[in-house]
């Protein structure tokens, strides 16, 4: 039937007058010239620096770094390569970045509805703590954070102590490490039955609900559930746990868990600083819900909470994560900010020193835009994703 | 359709540019002198090397080592431009052409000479690495250091050499990296580190930024050695010779007696050596390029090496440094430049 209406269609246009042919040939056009002009930069590049002098290559990622870094996730010393630096600033970015986004996002909640309360002061509080927060520049912040509170901090042999387990000075926050023995097993697998248990009623409760229009308060189980199984099985496998206390050695403390101050406020600085933009945005999800919609859930009879968490957040989040999304990404691109108070980050680590002991600009200063680009598109892709699932759907 | 169109256009006429600056420019003589001043990278600011003053005028060795540059150049001590740089941006400003030369406290090394597309012009300061830390901590030589924080500025020699020196006595300590010296020193004060670390000359500078310098001592230990000079970009022999020539005339300036007081005189000299180096016999600046009389504009306008050192970081300055190794070879130093014939 098809092919027919085709044979008996008149010889159509001449091909360079034919939309298709043109946009197909255009587009081919296009891609050639990006790849062509791609091409030449490379190549410009490469030979520029060779006729300058200056090596290329990643070669030097194998090279033994010969610095020293306060604190990696990964294990880490002077006589690693320069591959490994690389790796120590990304879990170093990665990790101030999800503490910030989690910080950030709670408190911006917060501040979002407490800005919208009822209550006069709850509201005005948080309206001042955005409109200062937001209009400070976030570097004054950072190093307001740091110098100013570090310089208020005792000396190590002067440190706070909490029970003589925990102690803080100007060299950080120490606390006991848990130290995990045999049979510690057994705990993991308690902490997994209680997961797939809580996950089983959830879903069973969920269909009751359906069924019987009886509700079964899954969240206090559930709570429930993932403390005491994981606390039985550590008591039944014989506290297989054992806790590794700091202890002033030398010039400073020694063993347990070490959060170093550089980390402690950028974390802050970050956190508090994107949850005021955070917070405005909630708000203008909030607002964006029409009047209407809260009372007619009242009308229902539905408690404010229910009202709340059924009826405007899930229609203030179309309006929210898009711009939530921007503010992670910035979050994660304002960790770089590290360099100046000397949190090893990748932007201090890799893009600093290995830079500078290796010369290797172009090279580092890819792989750093690399890196950045692809942790925004990953967060980008994961929000759309999200987004994509709370959105209205038109059916 | 026409969006298509557009894009490909846009395409290709950034292409043009891409290909269109390949071709090689002027020589960097011929550029400076274009522009009428030299572009000259130094320390944002760093007393008695190189650090702006409350006029904005910049002062220090290695300021004046630029300054020098321009005199044989213009004639002109003042036809110098100032681009502050932290360490990390030095390399690729000189690189990138942003700046004609780079006179900031840079350490000659392998590496840097040979893989960078950079030259050292020589050394106008010769340094090593050293400690400067909190008396509080009770310490008075560097192998008591173990266990300690450190605070260091990021994308220096001194990074390496401390973390050598600390592995090869087998003890350990623990990084700040900072990105500034100014950092780096908020961060000692604050009590973040118990021991500052950088060139011996830097220590001194930074010891009287502190609230109360004399909470803070210098350690005897001098942990490398830190030839310090300014660096050009490679492939430019003229330039290179240039920067290298103007360093050295200082250097024998001061070895034959020239001062900037004396210059005027000094050009009745019957004195060969002091002939050549002035300008009033043979063809020296021709050769490289420069005005016959470049080595007098120099000595005149900027003064030999010892009258740079003695202004900027010597006994009567905040500094109060000692010739040591910086003395001419003729005095037990190692300042020793190639003649001028």
């Amino acid at each position: 039937m098809k092919k027919q209406t085709i044979d008996s269609r008149p010889a159509g246009p001449k091909p360079w007058y034919d939309p298709r042919v043109r946009s197909i040939f255009f587009q081919v056009v296009a891609i050639a010239l990006v790849f062509w002009g791609g091409w030449t930069l490379v190549d410009n590049t490469l030979s520029n620096m060779e006729s300058r002098g200056i090596s290329t290559g990643f070669g030097f990622l194998e090279e033994s770094a010969g610095f020293g870094i306060i604190m990696h996730l990964v294990p880490y010393d002077a006589t690693m390569s320069y591959g490994r630096t690389f790796w120590v600033g990304l879990t170093n970015t990665l990790l101030v970045s999800a503490m910030g986004v989690v910080a950030a996002t709670i408190l911006g909640f917060v501040l979002g509805v407490a800005r919208l309360s009822s209550n006069w002061l709850v509201a005005k509080i948080s309206l001042v703590y955005i409109e200062v927060i937001r209009n400070i520049p976030l570097l004054l912040q950072i190093f307001f954070w740091y110098f100013a509170v570090l310089s208020n901090l005792p000396s190590p042999r002067q440190s706070v102590d909490v029970g003589g387990t925990l102690f803080l000075n100007n060299r950080g926050l120490y606390l006991p490490e848990p130290l995990t023995q045999d049979g510690f097993g057994l705990v993991w697998g308690g902490v997994l039955a209680a997961i797939a248990a809580v996950i089983g009623i959830r879903i069973w409760a969920k269909k009751r609900q359906l069924a019987t229009g009886q509700i079964f308060p899954t969240f206090k189980v559930g709570v429930a559930i993932l403390v005491l199984v994981p606390i039985v099985s550590y008591l039944v496998a014989g506290r297989p746990l054992e806790w590794e206390i700091p202890a002033l050695k030398g010039f400073n403390f020694g063993g347990g868990i070490t959060i170093i101050p550089e980390l402690a406020a950028l974390w802050i600085a970050l956190s508090l600083y994107t949850a005021s933009f955070i917070a405005e945005i909630v708000r203008s999800g909030i607002l964006s819900v029409s009047k209407g919609q809260t009372e007619a859930s009242k009308a229902l009879g539905l408690p404010h909470g229910l009202t709340l968490r059924l009826v405007v957040i899930p229609q203030a989040m179309r309006v929210i994560i898009p711009p939530l999304t921007s503010q992670y990404l910035n979050l994660v691109k304002n960790s770089s900010l590290a360099t100046a108070i000397g949190y090893p980050d990748l932007v201090a680590v890799f893009m600093g020193t290995t830079l500078n002991q290796t010369g290797q600009a172009v090279e580092v200063v890819a792989m750093t835009m690399a890196v950045y680009l692809t942790i925004s598109l990953l967060i980008s892709l994961f929000m759309n994703i999200y987004n994509r699932a709370v959105a209205i759907k038109e059916r | 359709m026409k969006k298509t169109k557009s894009i490909a256009l846009g395409m290709a006429l950034a292409v043009g540019a891409f290909t269109a600056t390949g071709a090689m420019a002027a020589t960097t003589l011929e550029n400076v002198k274009e522009k009428g001043h030299l572009q000259c990278g130094v320390t944002s600011g760093l007393p008695g090397f190189s650090q702006p003053d409350e006029k904005g005028n910049w002062t220090g060795i290695d300021v004046d080592t630029c300054r020098a540059v321009a005199a044989a150049i213009f004639g002109d001590a003042k036809a110098v431009e100032f681009t502050p740089l932290t360490a990390k941006e030095r390399f690729t400003a000189l690189q990138s052409g942003e700046i004609d030369m780079l006179s900031r406290n840079t350490t000659w090394t392998l590496t840097r000479d040979a893989s960078l597309g950079l030259n050292f012009a020589g050394v106008n300061y010769y340094d090593g690495q050293g400690f400067l830390i909190n008396k509080g901590i009770g310490v008075d030589d560097a192998t008591q250091l173990d266990g300690a924080t450190i605070c260091i500025q990021s994308g220096t020699t001194t990074e390496l050499n401390l973390s050598d020196y600390f592995r090869a006595k087998g003890m350990e300590f623990k990084p700040i990296v900072f990105d500034t010296s100014e950092q780096t020193v908020q961060g000692f004060a604050a009590g973040r580190c118990d021991v500052l670390t950088s060139d011996r000359s830097q220590l001194a500078a930074l010891r009287s930024k502190l609230s109360d310098p004399s909470s803070a001592k210098i350690l005897p230990n001098t942990i490398s050695k830190e030839p310090l000079g300014p660096v050009v970009r490679q492939g430019d022999d003229q330039w290179f010779n240039i920067v290298k020539w103007v360093l050295s005339v200082q250097i024998n300036a001061e070895e034959l007696g020239v001062t900037s007081a004396n210059a005027d005189d000094m050009l009745k000299s019957d004195n060969p050596n002091v002939q050549r180096l002035l300008g009033t016999d043979g063809d020296m600046g021709a050769k490289l390029g420069l005005p016959a009389d470049f080595g007098y504009k120099v000595v005149k306008l900027v003064g030999n090496y010892g009258e740079m050192y003695d202004r900027n970081v010597g006994p009567d300055t905040p500094l109060g440094l000692d010739r040591g190794i910086n003395a001419l070879w003729t005095e037990g130093g190692v300042m020793y430049a190639p003649p001028v014939r």
